[in-house]
């Protein structure tokens, strides 16, 4: 497989992050700030995360524009802080997410918990620049900062009989107003079969655009599946478990109809609701065809040989 | 207001709220061309006109049981140009939909009225919608008689239910807003029938018929 690459500069240093913010100064000048608060919606003020040092350019890369900063770090599905787009941008900056640590347990030889700066310690960060579909019908492409979850896998001794991954996002009802609200089952629970966990696209992602992860996109650390609806990345996580039964995520438990284990990206099998046949990808004006796999069917399609993905959806 | 304002002060009344009343187009109008409606702009212009229609059908709603209460008569004036908004507002949020979310896919778009349940029951608010619009002028209320006219818009009862219900079909999982729209709805209708109640026990005490005719007006 030939894998493009332009070698000279990572495209998140070549981005203009100022301009976005520049633009956002001129809007507030103008007194944006006061209309788009009457329609609802945030300033949408950023926070600046920490630049991440000796990032190495990753596989699997696509040459499509990735999404802008601003609108990368202002869209936010994190239920912990909110339902609508633009809360987890208000108010996920009361997650201390210093000190942080994450429990890696269940069926493996060693388990232990990885302060955040070991994990970081664990293997060479990587840019990936991936699509990212929402079960919504809307997607970016984004330029995460991780390393593959393996690395983190392999350190722990997966046992013969682990099958599943679980990850469990920070449930902190202090730090988190959307928790007091019974809107899913708390806390966020997602999970993986270890061979899907194990996929070298699998990434745990510490950053984007080379910087910390902001809080709303899941800092310190989240999953990365890109070739899976949005929702199954799981944010902010505080646990991984590896079990020999297949998870109950928190999505399967708020509507298990529309929600099924895999959520592999399949313009074929339509939410019960709406269809999943088009998306809008942030930026552009029209919608665009959803491709099957989110276009990574080269690397995973194999995982799925023989199932029948409408009734595993 | 009170008592009755002067056919000055009406007319000076009815231009202010039908400038208002375009305020959340201009909003957005504003905001798109400015670039503040986030990330999502085409999903926000959507939702807000939808949402716009809903609160155009309740503030049409409210103009009766205000008037009861408050004794505002002169509202009924302002009825027709609040149904007519709802009317305006569901034709653009339609729009949207029919091209910014399908681009004028016509068989995409007859697949997704029948298939699903919101868009279904979305697009039927809006196909009634139409008639009462049509009808809304003083010769058109001539033309039918008070009753018949009544009897058709009606039908505003049934396009407000409908529209709740594809808010709350559409949202994922919080259902907080559709809810706050159900329970207004609801307190608009329930008064409605509680009145409707009293009043025919009131007619049976009298030994009265039951009068059935009312004027346009009075609803």
């Amino acid at each position: 497989m030939l894998i493009k690459r332009r070698d000279d500069i990572v495209p998140s240093e070549i981005t203009p992050r100022p301009l976005f913010e520049r633009r956002r100064e001129f809007i507030k000048a103008l007194g944006a700030g006061s209309i788009a608060g009457a329609l609802g919606l945030g300033s949408g003020a950023a926070q600046a995360g920490a630049r991440l040092a000796g990032i190495q350019r990753g596989p699997f890369g696509t040459d499509e524009k990735p999404t802008s900063f601003k609108d990368i770090t202002t869209y936010n599905n994190f239920y912990e802080f909110g339902t609508d787009k633009y809360s987890p941008a208000e108010k996920a900056g009361r997650m201390k997410t210093q000190p942080w640590a994450v429990a890696v347990e269940g069926l493996v030889h060693k388990p232990r918990t990885f302060a955040i700066e070991d994990v970081l310690k664990l293997a060479p960060l990587e840019e990936r620049i991936y699509r990212l579909r929402c079960v919504e019908g809307w997607s970016m492409v984004i330029p995460w900062v991780g390393f593959p979850l393996e690395k983190l896998l392999r350190q722990v001794e997966p046992l013969g009989s682990a099958k599943y991954v679980e990850f469990w996002t920070l449930y902190d009802p202090k730090s988190m107003p959307g928790v007091r609200l019974p809107v899913l089952d708390w806390p966020y629970v997602e999970g993986l079969r270890l061979d899907e966990a194990l996929h070298p696209l699998t990434l745990l992602a510490v950053g984007l655009y080379g910087e910390e992860l902001p809080n709303q996109n899941g800092a310190p650390l989240r999953l990365v599946v890109p070739w899976k609806y949005g929702f199954k990345g799981a944010k902010s996580i505080v646990r991984i478990r590896l079990t020999d039964k297949q998870p109950e995520t928190a999505w399967m438990k708020a509507s298990p109809g529309e929600y099924g284990f895999y959520s592999n990206v399949n313009p074929e099998v339509d939410h019960p609701r709406w269809s999943q046949a088009t998306e809008r990808r942030i930026g552009e004006f029209f919608k665009r065809k959803t491709l099957m796999f989110n276009g990574y069917g080269d690397q995973v399609a194999r995982l799925y040989t023989g199932m029948d993905l409408r009734k595993y959806f | 207001m009170p008592g009755q304002p002067s056919p000055k002060q009406l007319a000076a009344l009815k231009a202010a709220v039908f400038v208002l009343c375009l305020a959340p187009l201009a909003g957005l109008a504003w905001g798109a061309f400015h670039d503040a409606l986030g990330a999502n702009p085409i999903e926000v212009i959507t939702r807000d006109l939808g949402t716009w229609t809903l609160r155009f059908l309740l503030i049409t709603l409210a103009v009766t049981p205000a008037r009861k209460l408050l004794g505002w008569h002169w509202l009924l004036r302002l009825r027709r140009m609040f149904g007519l908004y709802a009317f305006f507002y569901g034709a653009l949020h339609l729009a949207t939909y029919l091209w910014l979310d399908q681009f004028f896919d016509w068989m995409a778009i007859a697949k997704d009225i029948v298939k699903r349940p919101f868009i279904t029951v979305g697009f039927a608010a809006f196909v009634l919608m139409v008639p009462l619009a049509l009808t809304s002028t003083n010769a058109m209320v001539r033309r039918l008689g008070g009753r018949r006219w009544q009897r058709l818009h009606r039908s505003v009862y049934a396009i407000a239910v409908l529209g709740v219900l594809h808010y709350w079909w559409l949202v994922k999982k919080d259902i907080t807003q559709p809810l706050i729209y159900a329970l207004l709805l609801g307190g608009l209708l329930g008064v409605r029938a509680w009145w409707l109640a009293r009043e025919k026990q009131r007619q049976l005490r009298a030994g009265f018929q039951p009068v059935t005719y009312t004027s346009p007006g009075s609803r």
